[in-house]
């Protein structure tokens, strides 16, 4: 095992992309000579040169709708989105383009492009820097969503995405960049669709996506001195979602607590709630519990935006109701 | 410009095949033959055929709404076509797409689209795969004067220019974006002029005399092939019909239709014809014969396909 930062994790993966495809290239605002807004780029340009390593200019619309094209033309584009709320200015390119073509064209397309992101508060970045908008993603059939929340996973979550044949929207949390963790060495992927369990238990199951997954990490450490053990579940991938693993945990449990960062109206965790009071509601022994943010914009002023992120205690507090 | 006969002979078939088409689409649409919604594409059968009549089978092609034209002049099955239309298994997307979804990568025709303005990037993309892949192919896209008002169009002839692409944007400008006049939703006279803020040539045409439509083609493709990098090219054009099949037309006057109805691109281009002897009326009007022939065939074999199985509902929505 190697000692790598999330951010070196994802430039590795890309790297040995790059190295193994020739068809890979990166495309978007600042990923070449500056090596990207938070530097996860960085060296890339160096090693494979303007030709596949291109700096964009701020057109988000090119960026996916020349990806779309070049996808279906026979490339591998990786472009990356500096801020998933920019998203608004090319969802035409991702949601009825990229998204939609293999259907429309009756099975005769491939659009293998992997969309790389930012998500998530916590930088004082605001209401148009800091958003998690995975839901509306989630919604969209003909795309693949992937959260990763640690550097192990996000190195192989990306290599398998890359390697997917279909549009894939790959999240990276910004305030995860710097986290360090385990990665194995080589070259590896994990497969879109299978969660981890971050954490065993046998009392409640968290399920958490994203920077979350630490907080109720966290959250699960404080209560096993209480004697609540707390069993910690990591899609992963939202789509497609493995629903054995949770619905495994939530039987072995008889309780379930789901934790997001984006707002709790219309979010994944009610995705989530519903696969268990649909298909496992036997094996609830309490209510489901949703911990998100509150429905409003991503505020600026510090206490604000930390009052805005679901912490530890929120955790904590919604697992005790239900325990 | 030397084009052997069989050439032109194949563009004039082209073009009659198109016009017969459509002028069928639109009779079996009235008589609710046909689901959805259909645009059509007659009197404007030039301009698909100007421009497709320059590429090979490396190069792409990205269309519009009103894309039944480009796909024939792309070399598209009109059976396939016209069983995508009525929503059959042996159309092009097994029913799935529709008139203003049909595809086909491998003929490199990268779809109609139902948004418009969108294949201006795919376009870029498909030719900056074509850059990569140092193919020597081009891609060229379909767009009308309506999309040229899109952020689409901006910045897709901004990268394309910058990164010196191998595409052609091909405006046809047929004096209106739905209901609404050019001298309405923009403020010059030649979309061309818009070139100018990308420093790429840009240059407008006759978009109802076919080898006006060639000519320009064949320079920015020589250009794109090049690697000078991409042309816009406009097209003044017309549709006879309205928006979609249905529309009442009230945003124009009986006089302007007909007013265009006398530049037939294809009456023109028959004249050329038999005044450079290059073809007997006699032998324009076999082809003729043999393309009505073609589409009453194409009807046939749609009618025939089977409707997709309810199994196919959510098939194709990923790769394995």
């Amino acid at each position: 095992m190697l000692e790598m930062t999330y951010s070196q994790a994802i430039n590795a993966a890309l790297r040995e992309e790059m190295r193994r495809d020739s068809r890979v290239f990166i495309l978007g605002e600042d990923v070449g000579v500056f090596g990207g807004c938070f530097g996860v780029t960085a060296g890339l340009y160096e090693e494979f040169g303007p030709e596949r390593v291109l700096d964009t200019p701020i057109s988000e619309t090119a960026i996916i709708g020349s990806a779309v094209g070049a996808a279906a033309a026979g490339l591998r584009p990786v472009p990356e989105i500096m801020f998933m709320d920019f998203m608004t200015v090319c969802m035409d390119e991702f949601f009825n383009q990229a998204a939609k073509m293999r259907y429309m064209f009756g099975g005769k397309a491939r659009v293998p492009l992997t969309l790389r992101t930012v998500c998530g508060a916590g930088l004082g970045a605001a209401a148009q820097h800091s958003q998690s908008l995975e839901a509306w993603f989630v919604h969209m059939p003909g795309v693949k969503v992937v959260m990763p929340s640690t550097p192990a996973d996000a190195k192989g979550l990306l290599a398998a995405s890359i390697r997917d044949d279909n549009p894939v929207i790959f999240i990276e949390h910004k305030m995860l960049y710097g986290i360090s963790g385990p990665v194995p060495e080589g070259e590896y992927t994990i497969p879109l669709g299978k969660a981890d369990i971050k954490r065993e238990g046998r009392d409640v199951t968290v399920v958490a996506t994203s920077a979350m997954v630490h907080r109720a990490l966290a959250a699960a450490e404080t209560l096993a001195g209480e004697g609540i053990e707390v069993e910690v579940v990591d899609p992963r991938t939202l789509v497609p979602f493995d629903k054995e693993t949770l619905l495994r945990s939530v039987e072995k449990t008889g309780r379930l607590v789901i934790v997001h960062e984006a707002v709790k109206t219309g979010g994944i965790g009610g995705e989530i709630a519903a696969i268990v009071a649909e298909e496992g509601f036997d094996f609830l022994d309490a209510p489901i519990k949703r911990v998100a943010a509150p429905f409003t914009p991503v505020p600026f002023s510090p206490p604000l935006e930390a009052a805005y992120i679901p912490d530890e205690n929120k955790i904590i507090q919604a697992i005790r109701e239900i325990v | 410009m030397v084009l052997s006969k069989e050439q032109m002979l194949d563009m004039y078939r082209k073009m009659q095949l198109i016009r017969e088409f459509e002028e069928t689409v639109a009779k079996l649409f009235s008589q609710g033959q046909i689901p959805g919604f259909v645009h059509l594409y007659v009197g404007e059968e030039a301009v698909a055929v100007g421009v497709c009549s320059n590429l090979n089978d490396k190069d792409y092609i990205a269309s519009t709404h009103r894309g039944h034209g480009h796909g024939i002049a792309r070399g598209a099955s009109v059976n396939k076509m016209m069983a995508e239309i009525f929503g059959k298994m042996d159309g092009y997307c097994k029913g799935k797409g529709g008139s203003m979804h049909i595809a086909d990568v491998e003929l490199g025709f990268l779809g109609a689209n139902g948004i418009v303005g969108a294949g201006l990037p795919l376009a870029a993309g498909a030719a900056f795969a074509n850059k990569y892949l140092n193919n020597n192919g081009v891609a060229v896209c379909f767009f009308g004067d309506g999309a040229s008002n899109r952020a689409t169009f901006h910045e897709a002839l901004n990268l394309a220019s910058i990164w010196k692409l191998p595409v052609i944007f091909v405006c046809e400008n047929n004096m209106y974006g739905i209901s609404m006049c050019q001298k309405r939703h923009q403020n010059i006279a030649d979309v061309a002029d818009r070139a100018v803020a990308y420093g790429i040539p840009g240059v407008s045409v006759d978009g109802n005399d076919l080898m006006a439509v060639y000519e320009a083609t064949a320079e920015a493709v020589k250009r794109a092939r090049a690697g000078d990098g991409p042309t816009l090219i406009e097209c003044k054009t017309y549709r006879y019909r309205g928006h979609f099949e249905g529309d009442a037309c009230v945003y124009r006057c009986e006089e302007e239709v007909n007013e265009w109805k006398k530049k037939c691109p294809i009456q023109r281009f028959a004249a050329r014809l038999t005044e450079m002897n290059i073809a007997s009326r006699e032998e324009l009007e076999a082809i003729h014969r043999e393309v009505k022939e073609q589409i009453e065939q194409a009807v046939e074999f749609a009618r025939q396909s089977p409707y997709p199985d309810v199994s196919e509902l959510t098939t194709d929505v990923y790769c394995d």
